[in-house]
């Protein structure tokens, strides 16, 4: 029997939405995880996008920042950031952005700016970053957060990046034409938006995880697909290489000074 | 005006004075922290901090009460978590009030650019659907002339110093960027003044590509060579990013006294000439 703990499950089927194609705009923390798993795994030619400007990068430790040295190193060329964001994003030449949250509503719409009022908070989080335009500019978006009723709200406190808006095509009267948030994953299950309302609904529930757990650690209704998959448990291949990664960064961001 | 060659104190004596616009620039990379730390000595005040991310430089600069108004895209320590000298700014009005205008990436990236280009304002694909236009009155939109599609509008960048490190600049005061770029050639052309901190001064720069990022003399007011001059940040081909030292960093920011302290200590009783050793240190 395999054991892992949840967060590793999260990763792993985070890192499975990636394919070998793809070219993926890269958030810091759980989404530079997740995409240099897929890296390591299934999709070694996945092209890893960090928005320091690093393109193709192969890290051999993820980065503790988006602009470690390491991803300039390994990468297939490093161009200025203002050619990173006009060209490369803006262009339309990213098909997923993989982003996380403090925050999130149903509609994968995205707080990183502040917990409370704006211009009183209650908690200031460090903001937007390179998300409101990778947001819109990347083909689709891929989340990434673990589960809990205060990160997963009916009302975000701020829009700091547009996921499907309001729901329905609220997305497009921005003048937005990509696809959006098409999946959520989370320690817990995984959503994708409904076809015609965009609201996520769990498509499917890691194993051992029951639909009260989701349903307590939701802010939102949750709603379940017709039929809910299984998800799959991670491989041996998986969580060794997982764990390998997360060893060889602890090792290197240590002991530094 | 060709570059000239100073001390770190006479360089921020003679570009830097009270009420200024700055930017320091140095995407996670080259950040001029001995700079960062010269400013504070040299108790300049009522700034207007301009910089894409923060990062540590500007946590120092808002805790020893250098800053007005902060423009930003990302307040964080990258991979640990909050800069608490900013967040107690922004909650506490600690050490006073500090007023802040907030923009995404992109939209700074943009704004660099359009202000190296002599433009009033940049124009782009951006703030769509998002939050920031309706606290951030500098974010507007408009409609292109011949496609009437909506376009996000912010003012160019153009402060009247941007302050960056690089690795090199040669004997005639060219000075050359490698690795992760950022937007500090951009920063440099923008603005009306400008600080260039170096690992070294060289003879000449040997094979380097013709591409490679370049400001030649004329594009610079003043070069300090300082070794290490962007610890805890890094230069590539000189030392790594001590990524130790940034989360080391969390504790020192999140408490006022031990901060100050810790300003005491290796800011107001310490100099550029400190860097060296954090250089060696970090050596890859």
């Amino acid at each position: 029997m395999v054991e892992y703990t949840p967060t590793e499950m999260m990763t792993v089927s985070a890192a499975r939405a990636l394919k070998n194609d793809d070219v993926c705009f890269v958030g810091i923390g759980m989404p530079s995880a997740a995409c240099n798993l897929a890296r390591l795994t299934h999709a070694p030619d996945i092209t890893l996008i960090y928005e320091s400007g690093t393109i193709g990068t192969k890290p051999d430790v993820l980065p503790l920042s988006i602009g470690d040295g390491e991803l300039c190193e390994t990468a297939v060329n490093t161009v200025p950031v203002p050619e990173m964001f006009r060209y490369w994003l803006q262009g339309g030449k990213i098909s997923v952005g993989f982003l996380g949250a403090a925050q999130l509503d149903k509609f994968g719409n995205i707080n990183t700016t502040v917990i409370g009022d704006y211009d009183n908070p209650k908690v200031r989080l460090p903001g937007g970053g390179g998300a409101p335009e990778i947001a819109t500019s990347c083909g689709e978006v891929f989340l990434v957060m673990k589960q809990s009723k205060r990160g997963f709200v009916e009302k975000i406190d701020f829009v700091t990046s547009l996921g499907h808006g309001k729901g329905g095509d609220d997305r497009a009267s921005y003048g937005v034409d990509t696809k959006g948030p098409s999946r959520l994953i989370t320690d817990l299950c995984i959503m994708e938006p409904h076809p015609v309302g965009k609201q996520f609904i769990v498509t499917s529930i890691h194993p051992g995880v029951t639909r009260e757990e989701i349903i307590e650690n939701t802010g939102w209704t949750v709603e379940f697909a017709d039929e809910v998959a299984e998800t799959a448990i991670p491989s041996e291949k998986e969580l060794q290489v997982l764990r390998e990664l997360h060893a060889r960064t602890a090792k290197a961001h240590a002991g530094q000074q | 005006m060709v570059a000239r060659f100073m001390s770190l104190k006479e360089a921020v004596a003679s570009c830097v004075k009270d009420g200024d616009t700055i930017s320091m620039e140095g995407f996670t990379h080259l950040i001029p922290h001995a700079a960062g730390h010269e400013i504070i000595r040299q108790g300049i005040k009522d700034l207007t901090l301009i910089r894409m991310t923060p990062d540590m430089i500007y946590d120092q600069l808002i805790g020893a009460g250098c800053a007005k108004k902060l423009i930003f895209s990302w307040g964080g320590n990258p991979g640990v978590g909050s800069l608490h000298r900013l967040r107690e700014a922004v909650q506490e009005n600690w050490p006073h009030k500090l007023e802040i205008e907030e923009h995404s990436h992109a939209a700074m990236a943009n704004a660099y650019d359009a202000g190296a280009a002599g433009l009033p304002c940049a124009v782009f694909k951006g703030y769509r659907g998002a939050e920031l236009p309706r606290v951030n009155p500098n974010i507007k939109f408009i409609k292109c002339p011949f496609t009437g599609e909506s376009l996000a509008a912010v003012p160019s960048i153009r402060p009247d110093v941007t302050v960056v490190h690089a690795q090199k600049a040669n004997k005639k005061g060219d000075v050359l960027f490698e690795g992760i770029v950022g937007v500090q050639k951009e920063a440099v052309l923008a603005a009306k003044k400008s600080i260039v901190t170096v690992e070294e001064i060289v003879d000449d720069f040997g094979d380097i590509s013709s591409n490679a990022v370049m400001l030649p003399n004329w594009a610079v007011t003043a070069i300090v060579e300082i070794p290490g001059g962007a610890h805890p940040s890094y230069a590539q081909g000189y030392y790594k990013r001590d990524n130790a030292f940034y989360k080391a960093w969390d504790p020192i920011a999140r408490d006022r006294e031990a901060f100050q302290a810790w300003i005491e200590e290796h800011v107001m009783n310490g100099g550029p000439e400190d860097f060296a050793a954090k250089r060696e240190a970090n050596k890859g």
